[in-house]
């Protein structure tokens, strides 16, 4: 929009820098080489996804039990909204108190440290995230799951085993895995907005008598709301995509069920793809390529959701 | 309702550094007093510090006293928080809360005070507040459409019904009218002259022909050097410290040779 804007107020004055040229060169091909990007994806997924679409349930042969496309994609587009809706309810409370102490309560040597180890949670790899979650939090969570399952198994989250057991390589496990990865992002934003806050308006809670937390009610969140709304979506488009923690925490079976501690779980559709694709031949290849179509337009789905989200309360949102 | 202000020997610090030195002044109540004074002179950290706003900053402190109706701002069990929601403040920069209705926002405070409040009730605050502040003619049609949307003197009209709506002892104002047009000032002036019947206020201005034309007392703040400590010139009746004041510097500095 402000390219073409530009261009037309410039029109009757020729003169042009050899500087701004370059400089309007360089910005404008980058945005447009973002844009190639993400169009090759979507041509490459839906020319190789589409012979998957189309095929019927014999022509896939029996990588997929038998089930044609949609009836193949489904649970996992099911697993893969599931594991991120519960990893973003795990995280984004968090990520909020997090940003919260490190803004405004931390004392400033404590919160800058703080705010270090939040981003170094960000630059482990997934595998790591994966071995931890498959070694170390599984093992630990069990008991607790098993109390879970004991004490609210009326619940259907909680039923876990028709036997009476439950399993720790469940879902919530790689929700939890899932919570910690988006963690750093949405909390790092967070941050950033909740430090934004204009004073006037802090300043204007605490003169009519607010208390510290009254003040971050009245003031600091609800200039951060769209922020924090735009954080959860960068936390979700990660915890959609995430693909290797969750191939190696989650034992799946590519079912649907909300039971979040059973031991026949919802796969993720990119888990799916990561533990499929070595032994993908045929008509399968462009099955899982097709699901990977549908994830891209789950992530679009979510930001644009977002947006929209944003964009209702705009007259309100401290902008103007 | 309105109150009296005594300080005696206020000093404030920010950290080690001394900003105001000894201030010793009584502000009577339903009265304007205007603290006046060149830039750096400590007026608005001595207008903060009358209803402890001046402790948003880390490190900030001050000895002596301030009673209002005798009872100390900085008594030992008194809880700055409380102390606020005895004297209300209107800012440099009109800032209503973006994010909330007109309605809300002069709600706002009486939230934090009470915490349930019957419709009915709300409806007559907001009334009562928006037509002290002279806004209810303008905005009774939208009340539910945000403070943000509105010019820059009626959004700080609008923080002075937030100030008022909870009905303080005390209205502290740091440059009110130093970011509106000269038609919104006179509108806010106005204001003043009929908030003084039910409140003390304290206003803080760069504009020596404001405080000449709404203040009973003028206060003038003055400080030696760059690094110096601010201190109290003089004060006393407006008519006299701009006719005859007793100090060279007021003098001075009223007849803009300075400052």
């Amino acid at each position: 929009m402000s390219s073409t804007t530009e261009r037309e107020k410039e029109a009757p004055r020729p003169v042009r820098r050899p500087g701004d040229r370059i400089f309007e060169a360089l910005s404008t091909s980058a945005g447009i080489l973002i844009l190639l990007t993400l169009l090759g994806v979507a041509v490459f997924l839906t020319l190789e996804g589409l012979p998957g679409i189309t095929a019927s349930a014999d022509e896939i042969g029996g990588k997929t039990g038998g089930k044609g496309f949609f009836a193949y994609v489904w649970p996992l587009v099911f697993g893969t909204v599931w594991a991120a809706f519960i990893a973003l309810i795990i995280a984004v409370p968090v990520a909020i108190g997090v940003a919260l102490y490190i803004s405004h309560y931390a004392p400033r040597r404590l919160s800058s440290t703080l705010g270090y180890v939040i981003d170094l949670l960000a630059a482990v790899p997934s595998v790591v995230y994966g071995l931890w979650g498959l070694l170390f939090l599984s093992r630990e969570l069990a008991p607790f799951y098993q109390w879970l399952a004991d004490t609210f198994g009326f619940i259907p989250f909680f039923a876990g085993n028709p036997s009476g057991g439950v399993s720790a390589n469940s879902i919530l496990t790689a929700s939890l895995v899932l919570a910690v990865m988006v963690l750093p992002i949405i909390t790092a934003i967070c941050r950033e907005i909740f430090l934004q806050t204009p004073r006037l308006h802090e300043e204007a809670a605490l003169a009519l008598g607010a208390t510290r937390w009254e003040m971050v009610r009245l003031a600091v969140f609800p200039y951060a709301r769209s922020g924090i709304v735009s954080a959860s979506m960068l936390g979700l488009g990660r915890a959609l995509g995430e693909t290797m923690a969750v191939a190696m925490v989650l034992s799946a079976s590519g079912v649907v069920t909300f039971n979040l501690i059973g031991s026949t779980n919802p796969s993720t559709i990119a888990a799916n793809i990561a533990l499929q694709f070595p032994e993908a031949f045929g008509t399968f290849t462009n099955v899982l390529i097709a699901t990977g179509l549908v994830l891209f337009v789950i992530t679009f789905a979510a930001n644009f959701a977002a947006r929209a989200i944003v964009e209702r309360r705009k007259d309100f949102s401290g902008a103007n | 309702m309105a109150k009296s202000i005594d300080v005696s020997d206020l000093n404030i610090y920010y950290g080690d550094f001394l900003a105001v030195e000894g201030v010793n002044i009584t502000i009577p109540q339903k009265s304007v007093t205007a603290f006046i004074g060149p830039s750096g002179c400590g007026k608005s950290t001595f207008l903060r510090s009358l209803n402890r706003m001046h402790e948003v900053i880390k490190g900030a402190h001050v000895d002596g006293k301030v009673l209002v109706d005798g009872n100390d701002l900085y008594g030992a069990d008194m809880d700055p928080v409380n102390v606020r929601r005895m004297i209300g403040m209107v800012f440099q920069r009109p800032n209503p809360f973006p994010t909330m209705s007109i309605y809300d926002n002069v709600l706002a405070g009486q939230k934090l005070n009470s915490k349930k409040m019957k419709k009915s009730e709300a409806d007559t605050t907001v009334e009562r507040a928006l037509r002290q502040a002279g806004l209810w003619a303008e905005v009774k049609d939208r009340l539910d459409r945000p403070g943000s949307g509105l010019s820059g003197g009626q959004q700080q009209r609008l923080c002075i019904a937030r100030a008022v709506a909870v009905q303080p002892e005390i209205l502290l104002m740091d440059e009110p009218c130093s970011a509106l047009d000269p038609i919104s000032t006179s509108v806010i002036e106005d204001l003043i002259h009929e908030l003084k019947t039910e409140y003390t206020i304290v206003i803080v201005t760069h504009n020596m022909q404001q405080a000449a034309r709404v203040s009973d007392d003028t206060a003038f703040f003055n400080l030696a050097g760059v690094g110096q400590p601010g201190k109290l010139v003089e004060s006393g009746r407006t008519e006299k410290i701009f006719s005859n004041p007793d100090n060279p510097a007021t003098e001075a500095y009223i007849q803009g040779r300075f400052g």
